[in-house]
């Protein structure tokens, strides 16, 4: 098993932080992983990536040059980085921020309408959580509770009483790539 | 014991803590600020004292002051910031003074850019400042391995009384892996050499110069047996899939990381190939290196520079196999598939470069 993930959108939704939760994920799974931000120049223009790598083997490059998995949470990133999901690839765009069709035809594209979802689950800040969900109900990369199990690693104690609504939000991503 | 996530750059600071490292001056720049970042709290943690300068020779120059004090002592930057420090790293060289010296190299010449780079290489190995001198240089090439090289590093200036350099680059400083932070017993010899005021005792003096010639060849002869000490007891690789290679790739840092993954994909074509991974840069395996090239038809360095290790190959070699090189310049990183067109060059009998 070797997932190579980008997770692709503007500062201040999260994606850093995102990816660092599913890094830590599969390091409580016992996976080799490796997480990686851009810092270059790109991040000019008010975009922000991560990289995040979980494998059965020792992982060589941590830079995600050709990612099994994008996940795509504004415009910009989605013409960064669709050129760049290995064929047989996936790809998940927010549909609430983007217009646009993927284009490609040998990778699969589902379309999310992530800050719909998470407004109806009551905050609209679990937008990225729902698409996470939907991204670990395709590629069962880690499961849902590692997830939650990271939550506790990562929030201090007095957010605890957020975890529930990010379970929720994972679970519903994850509803919603099941049923199509 | 417990894994936790962490950014390179964190992870070196954390390991300087447990090392007993109390002291850090530096100055930020990227990709290394979260080195700086990191020390601020945690130091104050600690009872330490991290020193924000005016500039790095600022830096560099109050850890020559801490050392010479007895300190376990720590300075930080990357490539442009450490061009800055090499007249105090001389210095730190001609008075053996113990200070670890971390530079996360970014791209160059000049202020080049803040992405990942190997081309410090001759700077770090080489001798950046004046005079006869040689760092240790330690390479990491994970996380984990930014750790335990790390403590070893303060062991090692102390044992010397000299300066060791950590040589990553801003990919290991940026990412993060999972690493083990274990209790280390730390062991600070005595340093009966450090200016610690001479009540009852003869004044130490911590100095680099000797106006009188023949005093200044006495001293550097001693440093040369010192160097010569050094460069015995402290080469470190790592071999991968080498004992059957017919091609060896030499890699350090984020290339070797980059390059096993390409032998393993060589490996699964039924490609004979491994590497040699240098993690002391100096001292470098030159003899380590040459045996295991015997039994191979071509070599292939990979660096992200303009080709700088493969010097040092070539002289381990010393002319007995081609030497072909794959590089990246100016922050560009090299990728598997890549690489891995150069080794299927090198199966089918051509070179790699030539």
């Amino acid at each position: 098993m070797l997932q190579e993930i980008i997770m692709a959108g503007f500062g201040g939704q999260g994606i850093m932080s995102m990816g660092q939760l599913l890094t830590y994920a599969g390091m409580l799974e016992n996976k080799h992983v490796a997480w990686i931000p851009s810092y270059g120049p790109e991040m000019r223009g008010g975009t922000a990536n991560c990289g995040v790598t979980i494998s059965d083997r020792e992982i060589s490059s941590p830079v995600v040059f050709e990612p099994t998995a994008a996940i795509i949470m504004n415009r910009p990133s989605l013409d960064k980085f669709e050129p760049a999901v290995k064929p047989g690839g996936i790809i998940l765009v927010n549909s609430s921020l983007i217009d646009k069709k993927v284009q490609r035809t040998d990778i699969k594209a589902y379309y999310i309408q992530a800050n719909e979802l998470a407004e109806e689950l009551g905050n609209s800040r679990v937008s990225g959580m729902v698409i996470l969900g939907a991204l670990l109900e395709l590629t069962k990369v880690v499961n849902f509770d590692s997830v939650e199990e990271s939550l506790k690693k990562v929030l201090p104690e007095y957010r605890y009483n957020l975890i529930p609504l990010n379970r929720k939000a994972l679970e519903k991503g994850a509803e919603v790539v099941r049923n199509g | 014991m417990a894994k936790i996530l962490m950014k390179g750059n964190e992870a070196v600071g954390e390991a300087a803590v447990m090392a007993g490292c109390r002291y850090f001056f530096g100055y930020p720049i990227t990709p290394q600020s979260e080195l700086p970042h990191y020390m601020v709290k945690r130091l104050a943690e600690v009872g330490g004292v991290f020193l924000q300068a005016e500039s790095e020779i600022g830096a560099v120059n109050m850890s020559f002051g801490a050392a010479g004090s007895g300190a376990r002592v720590m300075t930080s930057s990357s490539s442009p910031g450490i061009s800055l420090k090499q007249e105090g790293i001389s210095y730190l060289a001609g008075a053996e003074l113990p200070v670890v010296i971390v530079n996360i190299m970014r791209g160059g010449p000049g202020l080049g850019n803040i992405q990942p780079t190997q081309s410090d290489y001759f700077q770090a190995t080489k001798g950046g400042g004046h005079g006869d001198y040689n760092l240790i240089v330690l390479a990491p090439a994970s996380v984990q391995e930014i750790v335990d090289l790390t403590i070893d590093a303060f062991d090692l200036a102390d044992k010397y009384r000299n300066p060791v350099m950590i040589l990553g680059d801003g990919v290991l400083g940026q990412m993060m892996e999972p690493v083990e932070i274990r209790e280390v017993q730390v062991n600070v010899p005595e340093k009966t050499w450090a200016t610690t005021g001479a009540k009852g005792r003869k004044p130490n003096l911590i100095n680099s110069l000797y106006i009188v010639a023949e005093r200044c060849e006495e001293h550097n002869l001693r440093l040369q047996a010192k160097f010569k000490q050094m460069a015995k007891d402290n080469i470190r690789y790592e071999d991968y899939l080498a004992d059957d290679a017919e091609i060896l790739l030499v890699a350090y840092g984020t290339s070797a990381r980059i390059a096993k993954g390409a032998i393993d994909r060589a490996r699964e074509q039924g490609i004979k190939v491994g590497l040699v991974r240098p993690i002391s840069l100096w001292p470098f395996p030159y003899e380590h290196l040459a045996e295991v090239a015997q039994k191979v038809k071509s070599v292939l360095v990979v660096e992200m520079s303009a080709g700088q290790m493969i010097e040092d190959v070539r002289l381990a070699l010393n002319g007995s196999k081609p030497v072909d090189f794959y590089g990246r310049l100016g922050g560009m990183l090299p990728v598997t598939s890549e690489i891995l067109r150069e080794i299927e060059k090198l199966a089918k009998g051509g070179r790699s470069n030539g």
